[in-house]
């Protein structure tokens, strides 16, 4: 089946060793019975999985980031709709430098980003505010939904449009009718990459996040930097299953090979 | 058709784009200025910054004071090392996964890139439990009759996790450029007797060079500014330019300083960006004519 040689195969292997790895002794110390971080030997324990949902603290975390990558990434799908429509269909000065900068997030250092918007809320006196954390999250994930919007926009059959225009649609039923349907897995797809993006996101999130309004990644991160236990594993494990939940929403909806490396 | 003529025709996209450039201005643009004359603000650490005064102390100490040089320069060997690290892991193994027949393609490959959406913290934490003292790595080393190492809070804990976390990034435009290659190059070559080794060298490897140098742009740039991997793997001592920035915000609170250190940072990825494509854009230059 495969024209590839046995050293290859090995080659691949090793690679595909490597990235699993960490991942899957994650998910098994987080079955340990143990008190120390170690493989379950005897039997498998779901006792640190309970210690994470008596903590408070992870559990609002947890709330937090839910509640944030929920509306952020819908506020910037209301956002990077339009703007995709209007770099796909309208011709105007500035539609390649706008392009540019709605993207333009994917390359500057979240780290950077993060103490730049620490400044502007400082000086604002918002910092720590959940409303405001919201928008610093939008303009990281604007640019994931952009791309994924700009892809299904490009190139559309616009003949449908053409004929519901003439047969006296106006601009609203338009959209709704004709043009949503038919960018819809773009939209969808894009909002959940958004949404796990924001659901992970750390570096930026460290410098804007109070104690109240601390995300998940955040409080793991935290909590990581000061002492290790299995619990940290159950966390990191209940993490994984989420965002494998959301991958195979994602296939369904947008196909996971075509947001990963793009249209094939 | 005159600029305003234009303008006015686009009206209705600039109304469609007005929520975004709104939302970049008012958080984009303006936080990275502010970020810029804050570096050049003068602080001082029993009243804190002074808006007013200006001063280059913190560009000149970032010059001149040997252990802020001592951080970048192990930041930028760490990345370059983390970069080679990734072509030599990245290329052959795309090369590998384009040549798998379905369905084993599509399945390694998702396998390979998912990890890609999965937290950097959980990926770290993950790596922390394989280099520990007492950890997998070092309980088959002792199984195999060797002594345990120290790898967890070293350089090799960094570029290892890094790695992890970079190869899609490398993987990705590698694999986007193997599908544009045509099957029917490397086996009239192979017909006329080429060995393998040149068709690799005389037929692929030019036709995916675009993909590999874009690949160690991206990651070269996310590398030298990672923050999650270096503070969870490198420990405190082993500082990065990310943790370091991280340290003179919200340990030093000297906030100028950190500014001075992101400004720099951002400079300086944007400079190696640039003469990267422009070394990139001669060289093809220079072999189309």
């Amino acid at each position: 089946m495969s024209k590839n040689g046995p050293f290859a195969l090995l080659f691949h292997a090793l690679v595909v060793l490597f990235m699993l790895a960490p991942l899957v002794v994650v998910c098994l110390v987080a079955f340990t019975p143990e008190n120390t971080l170690s493989l379950p030997t005897t039997h498998f324990s779901l006792r640190w999985f309970r210690a994470v949902f008596e903590r408070a603290d992870f559990v609002d975390a947890f709330y937090n980031s839910l509640i944030l990558a929920f509306c952020a990434a819908t506020l910037a799908t209301l956002i990077a709709v339009p703007a995709a429509l209007a770099i796909t269909r309208y011709e105007f000065p500035g539609r390649s430098f706008f392009n540019g900068l709605f993207l333009s997030p994917i390359i500057i250092p979240h780290l950077v980003l993060g103490v730049a918007l620490l400044r502007l809320f400082a000086l604002m006196g918002v910092n720590g505010s959940f409303g405001w954390l919201i928008f610093a999250h939008v303009l990281v994930i604007t640019p994931y939904v952009l791309r994924l919007v700009l892809a299904s926009a490009i190139g559309l059959d616009r003949s449908a449009e053409h004929a519901a225009q003439s047969l006296g649609a106006g601009r609203f039923t338009l959209f709704k009718q004709i043009t949503l349907p038919m960018i819809l897995p773009g939209v969808a797809g894009g909002w959940l990459l958004a949404f796990i993006n924001s659901f992970d996101e750390v570096t930026l999130s460290i410098f804007v996040t109070s104690p109240a309004t601390q995300t998940l990644p955040v409080r793991m991160y935290v909590y990581a930097t000061e002492s290790i236990d299995p619990m940290m594993a159950a966390v990191s494990a209940l993490v994984i299953g989420l965002t494998a939940l959301t991958m195979i929403l994602l296939d369904r909806v947008y196909g996971l090979d075509r947001v990963l490396v793009g249209k094939q | 058709m005159s600029l305003f003529a234009s303008i006015r025709q686009g009206r209705q996209g600039y109304l469609l784009s007005a929520p975004a450039l709104a939302l970049y201005v008012c958080l984009l643009v303006i936080p990275l200025l502010l970020t810029l004359v804050l570096s050049f603000n003068v602080f001082d650490y029993s009243s804190g910054i002074n808006g007013n005064a200006y001063t280059l102390d913190h560009y000149s100490s970032l010059l001149g004071d040997p252990y802020f040089y001592e951080i970048f320069l192990r930041t930028f060997w760490i990345s370059g090392l983390t970069t080679l690290l990734c072509v030599v892991i990245g290329v052959p193994e795309a090369y590998i996964l384009s040549r798998m027949g379905t369905p084993w393609r599509s399945i390694f490959l998702i396998l390979i890139l998912t990890p890609l959406l999965i937290s950097v913290v959980v990926r770290a934490f993950g790596w922390s439990l394989l280099l520990g003292a007492d950890g997998l790595v070092n309980q088959t080393l002792q199984a195999l009759g060797g002594s345990p190492m120290k790898l967890l809070y070293t350089p090799f804990a960094v570029v290892i996790a890094l790695v992890h976390v970079m190869l899609p990034f490398m993987i990705i435009p590698v694999w986007t450029s193997l599908q544009k290659l045509d099957p029917a190059a490397e086996q009239a070559a192979l017909s006329l007797g080429a060995s393998h080794l040149t068709v690799m060298r005389k037929v692929v490897l030019p036709q995916i060079m675009p993909g590999v140098l874009s690949g160690t742009l991206i990651v070269f740039g996310l590398a030298a500014s990672s923050f999650a991997i270096p503070g969870l793997l490198g420990g405190r001592r082993l500082k990065m330019v990310a943790t370091l920035i991280y340290d003179q915000y919200l340990s030093e609170l000297n906030w100028p300083m950190g500014a001075a250190i992101a400004v720099a940072l951002l400079l300086l990825n944007l400079l190696i960006m640039l003469s990267w494509n422009r070394m990139i854009e001669g060289r093809y230059k220079k072999s189309l004519g």
